[in-house]
């Protein structure tokens, strides 16, 4: 729980950049992740991975590692009472596999001890016995009927077709590529950690977790240990970052049995090796894709095949499929479009949710083929992109119209109009060179290039999905108090929430309390929907709250209520003199209303891929400035300009984080940022080999959000959190080509690819 | 696991002594993960980062210097050591972060003995002598008897690095390491070029590119064959191309996950083009 205290001229409200309530401990670390939770009479847990990706479990003997003094509990899929599997979509997750291990790292026991150490030698002492089999690691080989089905429920894990318009249709000029893209990791710095609390008694369950997703976890670990949801009770851990990696369950189940087994709080913590065994990953993905265009370069048609590399189980490949391949347009008006998307399962590790969910896998794919449409129709990379903008009442190829404000063409202006950067000086520092600290280029050596990439998102989830957001606001003696599970997992929510009490109900001093189950649902942090959902949750639960306020002022002091309104932190009356602050107003009484924040209905895709599946979309342009040493295949990214639709900026300080972060990420995948998989086995588990820009990699961010208030959302504002990440990667590897000359259909793009 | 801190190299050897299996750790950097990622289980560690000799350098009066094996890369990165000692300046700037470097030493860099190692291509450059002390005896070795393969060396469990010798040559000296980042990156492919106009020699040491640092005599005795490296103020662009050629050639790379064979061996013909040039700019 934490207080925000504000001085009486009522600041930090909407607009203004209010400051995180947990920045400074976040910065001096005093700060409390769920990894620095601590119990007494506690136990810690840890898990038993399989260290082949594919193979029969023959025999599992545990017998060695219970008679070990300090362990408490070894438990394997045998101790689970309730449901074996698990899964955000499709339930074909084990929680401790017991007759296969589908993918390296796949948990097959966990066991309970006095200490890390006593775990560790628990762990070593389980005996299993595998017979290891061939993995399947090409999804286009696993997805044929003729291959080896490595899970129960087949490999092919959805298909779905799109066709709109004429298929058949052609124009004066076709381009077409294959593109890759490698698996990214979300890469949180806060390590999977969790701390469970079994009742007296063992009929429940308290968990404490960093998590995206309080109601989706409690559902799944409920089914689990075959509990009714109200005896599992879950409360946010301190959460160390995210991007969709924890919204899968991880050690969820596992620290809640094993709480029920000792009796005993039991706490678990992966470390950074594990945590790339632990999550999901994005999904690797090959494109193929085709643009028909006229000779003035407007786009006729679109075709694209996209086959998306599921791994070992489900998680979320369904719904970062559809994302895919209904964004294979971009923000570009398309009439004609066939697509097939497949989501494949392998023996890889299992991909889900990450930043972009879907959509950066095509927008790299289409803003590839823009560029190589330009050059075909001669023209620039930015007249291309105008002459296609997509504008709000266009239609999708889903059929689906742009209800959105769409300002594609003012993203792509506004970014041009931002100065280049200065041509790199004869006498600059090398560590700004490519190559950085390694001072491996002379001036001489450094070709810079310039490179565009636009998106579209769509925000809050899709294919008729309610993901609806609760929030209960409680005002008394001048004091809101929000209630919300909505998980805060760094994008800001803790400071947004007050920035709307005090705007809405004129009060200075706002008391979050603790995030847990104890409401109704928020819906998960991801897919840009915070702001949106729960922002408009906390803003209706305020709203009630201020008339009954209202309410009450008009009948103490007999004013038609309807006249009253809030002005700074007074209840005024706007026709009257009247005027009472809302603190004095509000003493000795309490008001709590509770509001449900539900977006509009949405709809299935039929077999030819229409329907209105998406709730609503948001735009974003960047243009990368890249120094690259050509013979050496290094880069340096010099500066990313971006203009972003953004409906309304709430709180600039936290939105420009956002673009920054986001741009960083982006980053990372256009040129350092992949999991190595060697079939099946991940190769560089470790923050020493999974490289991560450093300050000396970010570049330079010139951004300028564009204010076109979105009316469907409840605050104006758009979901700001993955569009910067999306069409920065193109933008960067677009300017690599532009100084190298090279085609580059793959991200990351490597030296190698580069020079040799 | 007991942790010995001695004052004096005397009280380490009297350590060494008692507890035979102890670790040595200097800043730690190497040796703490490894022990976090629980490859080694050390049930007795010295740590030298006290021990006041071990952190001191100087000046001998046959113009070499003699750096203490606990001496931090960042004090190579700056002052006197960096104008006597350019490419080892260069290479510890290319360690870690500041906060490695505040820490790390030459001493680990030896005692890891990785192909990677920043530090030792420079020493392998300037052929290093390595002073290993025990407490019964000392021994001196050249660099290039003292690293025998991928991370092993040729000092036995009672000896302690003490520190490493280097000539002051005359002649312009570089250090250029390749990675996939810039900054806070393991090396990819690295080399150090020296150039001493007093023996009219030129010496190049490559990193990450074989089981251990490489040498390349071959091409070194090219290139004083090409021109007098003495008189010269600058390379004709193709002797230098030939030169980064005949580099490549005497490199071992592997294939791995963080590059491929073929790149890396492009990579160090590049870097030994591109520091010739620096040292005889065309
Ligand atoms: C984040 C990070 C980044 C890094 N980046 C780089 C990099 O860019 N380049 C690079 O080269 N290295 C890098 N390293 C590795 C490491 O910093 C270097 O190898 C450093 O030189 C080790 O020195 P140290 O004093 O910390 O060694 P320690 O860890 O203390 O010791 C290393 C080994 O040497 C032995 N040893 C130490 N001192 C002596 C002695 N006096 N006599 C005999 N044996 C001894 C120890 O027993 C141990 O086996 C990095 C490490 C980390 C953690």
């Amino acid at each position: 729980m934490s207080t925000v205290k504000q001085d009486t001229r009522h600041r930090d409200i909407l607009g203004t950049s209010a400051l995180r309530p947990d920045g400074v401990a976040k910065v001096t670390g005093a700060f409390s992740f769920s990894s620095d939770m601590w119990a007494e009479n506690m136990l810690w847990g840890a898990t038993l991975r399989s260290p082949h990706p594919y193979a029969r479990i023959i025999s599992i003997d545990t017998t060695a590692a219970l008679l070990i003094s300090g362990v408490s509990a070894v438990i394997t899929a045998q101790d689970v009472p309730g449901k074996a599997t698990y899964g955000l979509i499709s339930a074909d997750q084990p929680v401790f596999a017991s007759d296969f291990v589908r993918y390296m790292g796949e948990p097959i026991a966990a066991v309970a001890a006095d200490h890390p150490e006593t775990c560790r030698r628990a762990l070593a002492a389980i005996i299993v016995n595998y017979e290891v089999l061939t993995p399947v690691v090409d999804p286009e080989l696993a997805m044929l009927a003729t291959t080896e089905q490595i899970h129960p429920d087949g490999n092919l894990i959805r298909h779905q077709h799109i066709l709109h318009g004429e298929a058949h249709i052609t124009s004066d000029i076709t381009v077409e590529g294959n593109y890759t893209i490698g698996m990214q990791d979300q890469a949180f710095l806060g390590l999977e950690a969790a701390m469970a609390f079994p009742d007296s008694g063992g009929n429940g369950v308290e968990l404490h977790i960093a998590t995206q997703w309080l109601h989706e976890d409690r559902g799944q670990i409920a089914a689990c240990l075959n509990l009714p949801e109200d005896s599992v009770r879950v409360v946010l851990g301190g959460v160390g970052g995210a991007f969709g990696a924890r919204e899968d369950i991880s050690l969820q189940v596992h620290c809640c049995l094993l709480a029920l087994r000792t009796g005993r709080p039991i706490k678990m913590q992966y470390s950074r090796e594990e945590s790339f065994f632990g999550h999901v990953h994005r999904h690797p993905a090959k494109i193929w894709m085709k643009h028909h265009a006229t000779k003035e370069g407007k786009i006729v048609k679109v075709e694209s095949r996209m086959v998306f590399d599921g791994g070992a189980y489900t998680s979320t490949s369904p719904a970062v499929l559809i994302n895919g391949i209904t964004h294979t347009q971009g923000p570009y008006q398309c009439d004609n479009a066939v697509v097939d998307g497949y989501a494949v399962r392998t023996n890889n590790p299992p991909c889900g949710a990450m930043r972009g969910f879907g959509v950066v896998q095509a927008c790299f794919a289409h803003e590839s083929q823009m560029d190589k449409l330009a050059h075909a129709c001669g023209l620039s990379p930015v007249e291309v992109r105008l002459i296609n903008a997509m504008h709000t009442g266009d239609k999708l190829i889903t059929g689906q119209v742009m209800e959105s404000v769409a300002p594609v063409e003012r993203c792509i202006r506004e970014t041009d109009l931002i100065p280049l950067p200065a041509p790199l000086a004869l006498d600059a520092n090398v560590l700004e060179f490519p190559g950085g600290s390694g001072r491996t280029a002379d001036r001489h050596n450094i070709v810079r290039g310039i490179g565009w990439g636009v998106s579209m998102k769509n925000l809050m989830y899709s294919e008729g999905f309610d993901d609806y957001a609760t929030a209960r606001c409680t005002l008394s003696n001048g004091i809101a108090s929000l209630k919300f599970a909505t998980s805060e997992v760094g994008q800001g929510f803790v400071t947004l929430a007050p920035q709307i009490a005090r705007s809405v109900l004129g009060v200075d001093d706002v008391v979050l309390e603790t995030s847990d189950t104890q409401i109704g649902s928020a819906g998960s942090t991801s897919a840009s929907r915070q702001t949106w959902m729960s922002g408009g949750a906390v803003d209706g639960a305020c709203r009630l709250v201020r008339e009954r306020l209202f309410e009450h002022v008009g009948r103490l002091h007999n004013i038609d209520p309807i006249r009253l309104m809030i002005e700074h932190t007074d209840v005024i009356d706007t026709i009257g003199t009247f005027r009472i602050s809302v603190t004095q107003a509000t003493q000795g009484i309490t008001l709590s209303e509770t509001f449900e924040h539900h977006h509009r209905k949405t709809e299935d895709l039929d077999e030819n891929g229409q329907g209105n599946c998406h709730v609503a979309f948001a735009f974003v342009a960047h243009r990368a400035v890249v120094d690259v040493d050509i013979e050496l295949g290094l880069v340096k990214v010099v500066q990313v300009a971006t203009a972003q639709d953004v409906g309304r900026v709430l709180n600039p300080l936290s939105a420009l984080g956002q673009l920054e972060g986001g741009i960083a990420q982006g980053l990372g995948l256009a040129v350092m940022e992949e999991i190595i998989l060697d079939n099946g086995r991940v190769k560089n588990p470790s923050f020493t080999d999974y490289l991560l820009p450093t300050a000396l990699d970010a570049p330079h961010v010139v951004a300028i959000m564009i204010e076109e208030p979105e009316p469907q959302a409840p605050l104006g504002a758009k979901g700001i959190g993955e569009p910067p990440c999306i069409s920065v990667t193109p933008a960067i590897v677009a300017a690599i080509r532009a100084a190298t000359g090279k085609a580059l259909s793959r991200v990351p793009v490597r030296p190698q690819d580069i020079c040799l | 696991m007991t942790v010995a801190v001695p004052l004096s190299l005397a009280e380490a050897f009297d350590e060494l002594s008692r507890t035979p299996d102890a670790r040595l750790i200097q800043g730690g950097t190497d040796l703490m993960v490894e022990i976090n990622f629980n490859h080694v289980k050390p049930a007795n560690v010295i740590a030298l980062r006290r021990i006041k000799e071990l952190r001191t350098w100087h000046v001998n009066s046959n113009n070499t210097i003699t750096i203490g094996s606990g001496v931090p890369y960042q004090e190579m990165e700056t002052g006197q050591l960096k104008e006597l000692l350019p490419a080892l300046a260069e290479a510890a700037r290319t360690v870690g972060s500041p906060q490695i470097r505040a820490a790390g030493t030459l001493g680990g860099n030896l005692g890891t003995c990785s192909p990677a190692g920043d530090g030792l291509p420079v020493l392998f450059a300037l052929d290093a002598i390595v002073h290993l002390q025990s407490l019964e005896s000392s021994r001196d070795l050249s660099i290039h008897d003292f690293m025998l393969g991928v991370k092993r060396n040729a000092r036995t469990a009672n000896e302690i690095i003490t520190g490493v010798t280097v000539p002051v040559l005359d002649g312009w000296q570089g250090y250029a390491k390749v990675g996939v980042r810039n900054a806070m990156v393991i090396s990819v492919a690295s080399a150090c070029l020296a150039v001493d106009k007093k023996s009219n020699s030129v010496r190049i040491a490559l990193g990450a590119v074989g089981p251990t640092i490489i040498r390349c005599r071959d091409a070194e005795s090219w290139l004083v064959q090409q021109f007098d490296l003495s008189i010269a103020t600058s390379i004709d662009p193709a002797i230098a191309l030939e030169f980064g050629r005949r580099v490549a050639l005497e490199s071992k790379p592997i294939d791995d996950h963080r590059s491929t064979a073929d790149y890396r061996r492009h990579a160090v013909g590049v870097l030994a083009k591109r520091l010739i040039t620096r040292a005889y700019p065309s």
